[in-house]
């Protein structure tokens, strides 16, 4: 038997929550760049009010729970909550909508439960879910992207912070000029209304897997979160849960009926797949912990967003397949807990 | 007598609030209470309920086999909450609209079935009537609270539609804002109005034994 052999040193770095936090912000830099560039400043707007919401509450909880507020900032993980929900956002997003969904991810989703580490619910998703469930309509507001062919009127810089901060558009646009609706909303309501595939992708914004702009900011996503892999945060069974969950059920249906279901590659490129499977699901505190656990917790997410996607009234189901998966964590960690030698598959030592 | 009234009082309203306390009657407390009317209109049915029912088990309790004494009690409250509702179908068929089948699903509210089998069957109808009075004005309180609260917060309004309970024209109530947090209607608003008044209620509870605590000993047993 071959073992594998190390030089020295044997004891790797302990990584620390703040680095840890900065590495994940740094990897998801990429992706928000091309956010700006396809759909407009409002990314920025969305991510400083957010930022600042999340900071302020959890300043405030941390001060309540008697602790201190300058530690609990420096983990940065209030940040990258906020960036999480800045991601999911619309470019089009008034600040108290932003605001709330910060608030409520860092004060009820986090805090409430016991802070950093005790949170059963990813924040961003349940901050995000709040919102969309309270203010449909506010997060509706995709912008076309802008890829130079597509014709819509495009926002300045200060026109976008004027919406952020009224919740107003500037004179003689209306909301049917700057919205679209996203690549997910034109195929569902499409096959809604018996257009084949084949038809609704004829549509301008749609691009060559996903939607045109979307398809590029998952590319960068996706680059992130493998360098993220590559420096072990994340471990692949997560992403490579959600892929099988999501993309053997696509690839099933599409070759049964490809003219009534979307493709796998639309389906990966499309929402927040990418964004969800390297970023959001990979969430340390609210994921399954044990290598198989995780597989199980992925694949399960999938199998959500997909089912969501397909039979579901929203267009993208990953904020709550996330939440949903969350609650059956417990459940999965126990069940897959590793064998110790000695003990049988449940903890108990053998006789 | 007069500190037994003020202390089943404080038991109903405060110490064993059903629905504060106990949790009791958590279905219709967290589906119907998204306005004050709609709140108030329910309070009262189970208040009237509880307090008959109360008084039924109490004055039958000597000849009610222990053995079967769980069917019983329902057969009671089942045929109250007829009753009640009829009586709601009849004078605020409404309101009655609006609660729908929560009023019939009164009967399945164990706040009722607990103080039949905790406190009527084992006491005299007068202080029976009295504990299903308190109880179900602490249940009724919590109803209305929590249904302002969501009115308020969901709608942006408060006393909507009480026309439903008082009759006349249908009125829009204390209009605060045109609209207002959708989710507080939602059934997730009902869980978050919930937590956040057992929150309360515990914040209240531990500032007082906090400040009890500080105060010098004498003075500590006086106050009991």
């Amino acid at each position: 038997m071959e073992f594998e052999r190390h030089d020295a040193p044997f004891i790797t770095p302990m990584v620390s929550v703040p680095s840890l936090m900065l590495q994940v912000l740094a990897a998801l830099v990429p992706a928000a760049i091309a956010h700006v560039w396809f759909f407009g400043p409002g990314f920025i707007f969305n991510l400083i009010v957010a930022a600042l919401f999340a900071a302020a509450g959890e300043t405030l909880m941390l001060k309540l729970r008697n602790r201190n507020p300058v530690a609990g900032l420096q983990d940065f993980s209030a940040l990258v909550t906020a960036a999480l929900l800045a991601f999911a956002l619309p470019s089009l997003t008034p600040w108290w909508v932003t605001a709330t969904g910060a608030l409520f991810a860092v004060i009820v989703a986090k805090h409430l439960y016991g802070g950093l580490g005790f949170n059963i619910f990813n924040p961003a998703m349940a901050g995000y879910v709040v919102i969309l469930v309270a203010f449909p309509m506010h997060l509706n507001l995709w912008v076309a992207p802008q890829m130079g062919d597509l014709d819509y009127p495009a926002m300045t810089v200060m026109q976008t912070l004027a919406f952020t901060l009224t919740g107003a558009l500037p004179d003689g646009l209306t909301y049917d000029a700057v919205s679209r609706a996203t690549p997910l909303d034109v195929m569902k309501s499409g096959l809604n209304n018996a257009r084949t595939v084949v038809e609704i992708r004829a549509v301008p914004i749609m691009g060559d897997f996903g939607g045109r702009g979307w398809e590029w900011i998952g590319n960068f996503l996706a680059i992130g979160g493998f360098w993220l892999l590559i420096k072990k945060i994340i471990r692949w069974q997560i992403p490579a849960g959600i892929g099988l969950g999501l993309l053997l059920p696509a690839t099933i249906m599409y070759t049964i009926d490809p003219g009534s279901h979307a493709s796998p590659g639309f389906h990966l490129f499309a929402g927040a797949t990418i964004l969800c499977a390297f970023f959001i699901a990979t969430d340390p505190v609210s994921a399954a912990t044990s290598p198989r656990g995780r597989f199980i917790y992925g694949v399960g997410i999938g199998l959500i967003i997909y089912s969501i996607r397909l039979w579901g009234s929203y267009a993208d189901g990953v904020a709550f397949a996330v939440l949903i998966m969350n609650m059956a964590v417990p459940a999965i960690d126990y069940l897959t807990r590793p064998h110790i030698v000695g003990h049988d598959a449940y903890g108990a030592q053998d006789e | 007598m007069a500190s037994s009234i003020s202390d089943s009082l404080r038991n109903g309203l405060w110490r064993e609030n059903p629905g504060l306390v106990q949790l009791l009657g958590l279905c219709p407390l967290l589906a119907v209470t998204g306005s004050f009317v709609n709140g108030l209109g329910l309070g009262i049915a189970t208040l009237l309920v509880l307090m008959a029912s109360n008084a039924l088990v109490s004055s039958t309790r000597r000849w009610i086999q222990p053995e079967i004494r769980i069917p019983i009690y329902v057969l009671i409250i089942a045929s109250l909450v007829t009753c009640i509702e009829l009586v709601f179908k009849a004078w605020f068929p409404d309101l009655d609209r609006a609660l729908g089948i929560f009023i019939p699903l009164i009967v399945t509210n164990c706040a009722i079935v607990a103080r039949a089998e905790v406190f009527a069957s084992r006491n005299p109808v007068g202080a029976s009537i009295l504990d299903g009075f308190v109880m179900g004005l602490g249940f009724a309180l919590l109803l209305m609270a929590i249904g302002a609260f969501r009115e308020l917060t969901g709608q942006g309004t408060l006393f909507a539609r009480m026309d439903m309970l008082f009759g006349g024209e249908p009125v829009r109530g204390i209009v605060l804002a045109d609209n207002g947090w959708l989710l507080m209607v939602l059934p997730p608003g009902a869980f978050f109005s919930l937590a956040l008044a057992i929150a309360i209620k515990n914040v209240i509870d531990r500032r007082r034994t906090d400040a009890r605590a500080h105060l010098p000993r004498r003075a500590r047993a006086l106050d009991r």
